[in-house]
């Protein structure tokens, strides 16, 4: 995990993981992949970290601190 | 809905905040509370705080709605109010850590990576356990300052790059480049609980 390929990239993961670069350059990547099991590796986890934050479930607002808003606001009558 | 719906809904929603419209002032409440709320607690780790600024961006947003200029979305300026009370609280805390002089990123993405263990292999039911989860969220909370609030906006919840950085005062290129930090820290983080993990599954 120090050459310069590597690096290279290591640079372009997120926009490679987001679709985001070129067909050119994915099959560059892609071919440096089949070579490379270390950033195989970074790869895999790398998209599986983001899967993880993406479906993992995102705290919620809670009820007391939604009557306490209201009631700072003016809006108790609302609620 | 379609973005020109969404404009319009907006607007009409802006006009009867300054017209003093309780209900449409409840409204803005109800949309951009919980998204405040899960910026300010990542941010200060703590529920009481996170109320508190949520409370501070509301009551000041309505004061100074007026003076709103309609550049960014609502949602995009009640979340630079939020960040901005937040930081405020955070300075206070601990000043040293929020210091302006921090070094700058590296503009090539980040050091190399150090864990080199697949974990990917693990049973999915390992990423679902309660321990699984308390570690993804303490691995967000601890995310490096610069790099949260980025993170927090454009990857949890939803704000484009053009948004976040509207949000926290950033160049888009910024955002781009600290969001890929934050991924790649967190990659760092997760294969140290999750490469145990594996690691002990596999000599069990």
């Amino acid at each position: 995990m120090d050459k310069e390929n590597c690096r290279h990239l290591l640079g372009e993961l997120s926009a490679y993981l987001d679709g985001e670069l070129s067909e050119a350059i994915c099959v560059e990547i892609e071919r440096h992949l089949a070579e490379c099991a270390d950033c195989r590796i970074v790869v895999d986890t790398l998209r599986k970290t983001i899967l993880l934050y993406r479906t993992a479930p995102q705290p919620g607002f809670p009820a007391a601190a939604r009557e306490r808003l209201y009631k700072a606001l003016n809006l108790t009558e609302l609620l | 809905m379609s973005q020109a719906n969404a404009d319009q809904s907006e607007a009409a929603l802006l006009a009867r905040i300054r017209a003093g419209d309780k209900a449409a002032c409840a409204e803005c409440v109800e949309r951009h509370a919980p998204g405040l709320y899960r910026l300010a607690l990542r941010l200060l780790g703590d529920e009481d705080e996170a109320e508190d600024v949520v409370q501070e961006t509301f009551l000041n947003a309505f004061k100074a709605i007026d003076s709103f200029d309609g550049r960014s979305s609502l949602g995009t300026w009640l979340y630079r109010i939020a960040y901005n009370a937040a930081l405020m609280r955070l300075r206070k805390w601990q000043p040293a850590l929020v210091s302006v002089d921090e070094p700058a990123l590296a503009e090539d993405g980040a050091e190399l990576p150090r864990q080199l263990f697949d974990w990917c292999c693990l049973p999915e039911e390992d990423f679902e356990t309660a321990e699984a989860r308390a570690e993804l969220e303490s691995a967000i909370q601890a995310l490096p300052e610069k790099l949260k609030a980025v993170f927090v906006l454009r990857e949890l919840e939803g704000l484009s790059t053009e948004e976040t950085a509207q949000a926290l005062g950033l160049s888009p290129e910024a955002v781009k480049t600290r969001l890929h930090r934050a991924r790649l820290w967190l990659r760092e983080r997760l294969s140290g609980y999750f490469t145990e993990l594996a690691q002990a599954r596999q000599g069990s």
